[in-house]
């Protein structure tokens, strides 16, 4: 890592080195230095507005307004009264975890049932309007979510779904479906038909092969979608904040966005509430990573 | 199968386009076609006749706030989109570096990306606050400079919204692209290696020209996603102040539900159609075809 042991390394010398080691060593220090200044920079703009999340939520709430960079008496007591639900903004905190983690794990469900049967019936039964189907999601995956809401909203009024739970999971479902059949398409064209093939000499029924061979080797896919989906819903904010009226139907992320209607909220509180809500999705996506960054490149970048 | 073949061909004849793959393929796409007609078609079909009505948008345009909006929006996407993608593209090459170190540093820089967006965009949003947050604390006490009023001063307030959308969606960016570079052939470095290229005709003779199709349909889809982007203004300036940093995503909501005006809401969308349909063109073709290839 540093710029003495650079030239030590176990790696054969590139021709330039051999010629002029002295130039080289030069260029290594500088290259190294710029290397440093730059992951300085980075580390600050990724952490700084994470470690202010931290920092509010063991801040006292009659320090927040004091603009310290680490309170004088850090204390855990946000993250009680949060637990406690001791709080007007918090009176429902534990249910509307619930809710959040609902709506999360249907949604994830509900992706992965419509999704995988549908990309097995698209890409190996060669279903004959399979190319309509394939095309009507990648259309539906460029719409941007917040331009149908009010139309989304209508409807889901029309279907008497309004204030339930499940509006917001057909919501997020609805955006997750289109997402999940591409990357499944695309997944599945590497694994060989051959083993359709051989599992129908078999006798296999299409609904054996779906089961036996499809599912099991698409698992990495599924992993990344599921895991796409189950974040998508348990971060939507205006979704959520649209179709559910009632505090005791709302997501956490709904009931953070009334912390702001008064301006002296309780930003400690907030910022506990914060937290908390964002280590599971963040957990999650760090343990599942590897599937996540396949998943998520392997049609971006394929030619 | 083979049996039931044998044993009744003039059923199968009668019904010769049924296989059982089509039987079951059929079964397959049911739920799926359900979902797209109850929760795409119909949505879609009934805001396109919301927004038909043409008085919604002699309404619209008469409102001094919606051009004030579709500037904000030309704004936010082309700057927002182009700073994004140009530091995605130089911070892809740094993290491109096989060292070990840099491995753990990509591990944290993708933080923002993991962290749901909604915490981080209220942490901004007190540290953005003029007279307690952080930042101006920091510009004080570093080089004492009175900070500007970040989310007060309309200008501040819409360079705020497209600073927080950066840092949300600049390590997802980055990986993508750093995924391209990782796809390069690595002898094409060392042919050129090899001819004496610097680092700099590397990069314009090698890098470059293989990353060049990924760079502009990551830049079409971001357009997009950005164009629908709603949390990182509403939840930072909620369109404030004065109404003076909303774009067109977080304008509609604010006809439909604030105003109780759904026709607006809907046509305000709507206007963002003239770009968003030759986009949504190009990126079917750019995309879709790989899919059926």
């Amino acid at each position: 890592m540093s710029a003495a042991q650079a030239p030590a390394r176990a790696m054969p010398a590139p021709a330039s080195a051999v010629r002029s080691s002295g130039s080289y060593t030069f260029r290594r220090v500088f290259a190294e230095t710029g290397n440093i200044i730059l992951a300085v920079v980075i580390l600050v703009w990724t952490l700084l507005p994470l470690y202010h999340m931290l920092m509010l939520s063991v801040t006292p709430l009659d320090e927040t307004f004091a603009g310290r960079f680490w309170p004088v008496t850090p204390t855990l007591e946000n993250y009680r009264t949060v637990f406690a639900q001791d709080h007007f903004f918090l009176q429902n905190f534990w249910q509307q975890l619930g809710n959040s983690i609902l709506v999360a794990v249907a949604t994830m469900v509900m992706v992965l049932v419509v999704a995988s049967l549908a990309s097995f019936a698209i890409g190996r039964l060669k279903l004959r309007f399979g190319h309509i189907i394939s095309n009507t999601a990648l259309l539906t995956y460029l719409i941007p979510a917040a331009f149908v809401a009010v139309p989304f909203y209508v409807v889901m009024a029309q279907y008497h779904l309004l204030n339930t739970l499940w509006a917001l999971v057909f919501a997020m479902s609805t955006f997750a479906i289109p997402y999940a059949i591409w990357v499944l398409r695309q997944y599945s064209e590497n694994v060989p038909f051959e083993l359709d093939e051989a599992a129908k000499v078999d006798g296999a029924t299409p609904w054996q092969i779906f089961y036996l061979v499809y599912i099991p080797l698409l698992r990495p896919a599924l992993i990344a979608i599921g895991t796409y989906s189950l974040l998508l819903a348990w971060n939507e904010y205006l979704y959520a904040f649209l179709l559910l009226s009632t505090e005791k139907q709302h997501t956490i992320p709904v009931a953070m966005g009334y912390f702001l209607v008064t301006d002296d909220s309780p930003w400690g509180l907030l910022m506990a509430t914060a937290i908390i809500y964002s280590l599971p999705p963040a957990a999650l996506y760090y343990s599942v990573r590897k599937y996540m960054v396949s998943g998520l490149t392997a049609g971006a970048t394929k030619t | 199968m083979a049996v039931s073949v044998a044993r009744l061909p003039a059923q199968q004849a009668e019904t010769g386009r049924w296989s059982p793959e089509t039987v079951w393929g059929t079964i397959f796409v049911i739920p799926y076609v359900v979902v797209f007609l109850a929760l795409v078609v119909w949505p879609v079909a009934y805001g396109v006749w919301l927004g038909a009505d043409l008085s919604n948008y002699r309404r619209l345009f008469a409102d001094p706030i919606y051009l004030g909006t579709v500037w904000n929006t030309v704004l936010f996407l082309g700057l927002g989109i182009n700073i994004k993608l140009l530091l995605a593209l130089l911070l892809s090459g740094f993290f491109a570096q096989t060292k070990p170190w840099i491995r753990w540093l990509s591990v944290i820089f993708i933080l923002p990306w993991a962290v749901p967006s909604i915490p981080t965009i209220f942490s901004f949003r007190w540290m953005l606050n003029s007279e307690w947050g952080m930042f101006n604390g920091l510009l004080w006490s570093l080089f004492g400079i009175e900070g500007p009023w970040w989310l007060i001063k309309p200008h501040y307030a819409m360079g705020s919204v497209i600073f927080v959308h950066i840092w949300k969606y600049l390590p997802f960016w980055t990986l993508i692209l750093l995924a391209g570079r990782m796809a390069i052939p690595t002898d094409l470095y060392e042919a050129a290696r090899i001819d004496g290229a610097t680092r700099m005709q590397q990069f314009r003779f090698v890098t470059w020209p293989q990353l060049k199709n990924l760079y502009v349909t990551s830049l079409l889809l971001s357009t997009i996603w950005s164009l629908g982007d709603f949390n990182s203004v509403y939840l930072l300036t909620g369109g404030g102040p004065a109404d003076k940093t909303h774009v067109l995503a977080t304008l509609g909501i604010r006809y439909a539900f604030n105003l109780q005006e759904l026709g607006t809401g809907v046509a305000t969308v709507m206007t963002a159609l003239p770009i968003l349909v030759p986009l949504v063109i190009l990126l079917v073709r750019r995309l879709g075809g790989r899919v059926e290839r």
